[in-house]
């Protein structure tokens, strides 16, 4: 019972939870998105700073509990710096591994420090929150594409 | 599970939790269930089951228009939970006795039919609606979906530190353009019982109609709807060890007579003709289509069986309770409690944060200890966010709570601390 806790809450997500990499928000950006969990009421503000077609940085500031900061703090960890392009492939593995109901066997080599949500994705209740600031990493960017080729 | 023995719990505390067959099921790794979520859904005696079964299996057809055996027999049970159902809250007549879907639908039901209402229930620019910030989103939302529509205004008391309303503006909330007060009787989350009639009396003096939200008093107070100085009133059947899908609004016959129908359908005509309709009487007035029939039934096994132990010894068992829980929760490091810390003046839902860890976290390790409780926002929003948080943990009891299930409650929170490093 203290071992499914344990796979839940990993090390990984205990300690990206207290460090929160990359928080706050700066300038500059081209998209801000703020995404609501309406269940719990988790928030996250995020900014997206797009140079060309890379990634230069992704703030933000939330609101909510240790996996959605987690999820946050190695999003940011694994996406700033790569094209968007590259991204699109470990956003992909994400949010297959989330809605897998964990079926799905995470491939450490795409996700990274990420696979540790893999415990997450067993636990309906959480599933969103592991997602939250994916989802608006991927509004964001939307949008910031948008603005860019109008 | 030997139980701590406290004056004013109900007596026969284990009999009564053998009533209720869910409670003695294991979770995962063998553990007991502890189930401190009653103020989001009560679990449900054998005699509601079975009361439910009895009908699906012996007695089910439509009701009010099959002519047959089955029929009679269903409209019978049908109606049978309506006079349960007035007996409970003391209606003066069981036809002020409205089933709806939910509390939810019987507020709507109300805030609807009152904006599109003519004559001396009309509502207009310069008109305004005071609702409390304390409300359940169910008793907010449609007030704002009112006078969105109307152009009247809608106005809140607020609250006090201590989680009261603070009437101190009373007069200049209330006054000659009140047309509406609307407000709960218990909070879901803070627990406050507010003072119902005192606030009714300076309403019903200028003139305006008094919603009562009694979605959380139901279950652990005696209600009489008069003596509550309510006009109208709600309450959903799941929390007070019923089923869902099935919820109650009580209204004042002349009041009821006076609102327009909400929705048009089967039931709810006297008459129709291609150029236009007369309507059945309340209650049937307001309960167009096939009505939730066995929920109903089920309902009215459901409020007998609160009658039978009596709302009065179900009270002093919550108050009891309550009084143990803040004791309890005193002594964790870290804790601090939303709401009245007095048992006297609050119900069985306590809502309360802990330095350092999220309420999603909070409720996550307790499940894994076989505590089930709530986190989040608890559909109290403008309630959380007038105390400068997002979300928090509740704990809330009924009936069959016993203080050693407080003690598990208070242990797995000292275990969840020392799980996130809080020492």
């Amino acid at each position: 019972m203290s071992h499914d806790l344990d796979s839940l809450y990993q090390d990984i997500i205990l300690d990206h939870a207290k460090r929160r990499l990359n928080s706050g928000l700066r300038e500059p950006f081209e998209a801000e998105v703020h995404h609501v969990n309406p269940t719990c009421g988790d928030e996250v503000t995020l900014r997206l700073h797009l140079d060309g077609d890379v990634v230069r940085d992704i703030s933000y500031d939330n609101q909510g509990c240790s996996i959605s900061s987690a999820s946050a703090s190695v999003m940011t960890e694994l996406l700033i710096g790569k094209t968007a392009a590259e991204n699109q492939p470990v956003f992909d593995a994400f949010l297959e591994m989330m809605r897998g109901k964990g079926q799905v066997e995470p491939d450490e080599d795409v996700l990274e420090d990420a696979i540790a949500f893999a415990g997450a994705a067993k636990l309906t209740a959480r599933i969103k929150c592991a997602l939250l600031s994916w989802m608006a990493y991927q509004d964001a960017l939307a949008r910031a594409q948008e603005d860019s080729h109008v | 599970m030997t139980t701590t023995q406290l004056a004013g719990l109900l007596p026969e505390l284990e009999v009564i939790r053998a009533d209720f067959p869910i409670l003695g099921r294991t979770l995962a790794g063998g553990l007991p269930l502890v189930y401190l979520d009653s103020a989001n859904t009560s679990q449900k005696p054998q005699v509601v089951i079975d009361t439910m079964v009895d009908h699906l299996e012996r007695h089910n057809a439509n009701v009010a228009r099959a002519m047959h055996q089955l029929g009679a027999e269903s409209s019978e049970a049908f109606e049978a939970a309506r006079d349960k159902v007035a007996a409970f809250i003391k209606a003066p007549s069981r036809d002020e006795v409205i089933f709806t879907k939910n509390a939810s639908e019987a507020l709507n039901l109300v805030a609807n039919t009152l904006a599109w209402a003519r004559g001396d229930l009309s509502i207009g620019t310069g008109d305004e609606i005071v609702i409390t910030e304390m409300e359940h989103h169910s008793n907010i939302v449609p007030w704002q979906l009112l006078t969105e529509r109307t152009g009247a205004t809608l106005r809140w008391f607020g609250l006090t530190d201590d989680g009261r309303l603070d009437l101190s503006d009373i007069d200049s909330l209330i006054t000659e353009r009140t047309k509406v007060v609307s407000l709960t009787w218990v909070s879901n989350m803070l627990g406050t019982i507010n003072p119902v009639a005192e606030i009714a009396r300076r309403a019903h003096e200028v003139g305006a109609l008094v919603v009562v939200d009694a979605s959380q008093a139901a279950p652990q107070l005696p209600v009489d709807v008069v003596a509550s100085g309510a006009d109208l009133l709600a309450f959903t059947g799941h929390k007070v060890v019923g089923p869902t899908g099935i919820g109650v609004l009580w209204g004042r016959r002349e009041v009821l007579d006076q609102l327009p129908p909400f929705l048009g359908g089967g039931e709810m005509i006297e008459t129709v003709r291609m150029e236009g309709s007369t309507y059945a009487p309340i209650p049937h007035k307001f309960e167009a289509g096939t009505p939730p029939i066995v929920e109903a039934v089920g309902l009215g096994a459901a409020v007998d069986y609160l009658s039978m132990i009596g709302l009065d010894a179900i009270h002093r068992h919550e108050q009891t309770i309550t009084t143990y829980a803040l004791e309890g929760l005193a002594t964790v490091p870290g804790l601090r409690v939303l709401g009245p810390l007095d048992a006297a003046d609050r119900g069985g839902a306590i809502a309360f944060e802990i330095d350092g860890v999220h309420p999603h976290d909070v409720a996550q390790v307790l499940d894994s200890r076989g505590v089930a409780v709530r986190a989040g926002h608890h559909c109290a929003k403008p309630a959380h966010a007038r105390f400068g948080v997002q979300s928090s943990t509740r704990m809330s009891s009924y009936l069959y709570t016993t203080p050693a299930e407080i003690d598990a409650l208070v242990e797995a929170l000292e275990y969840t601390r020392s799980y996130f490093r809080l020492g």
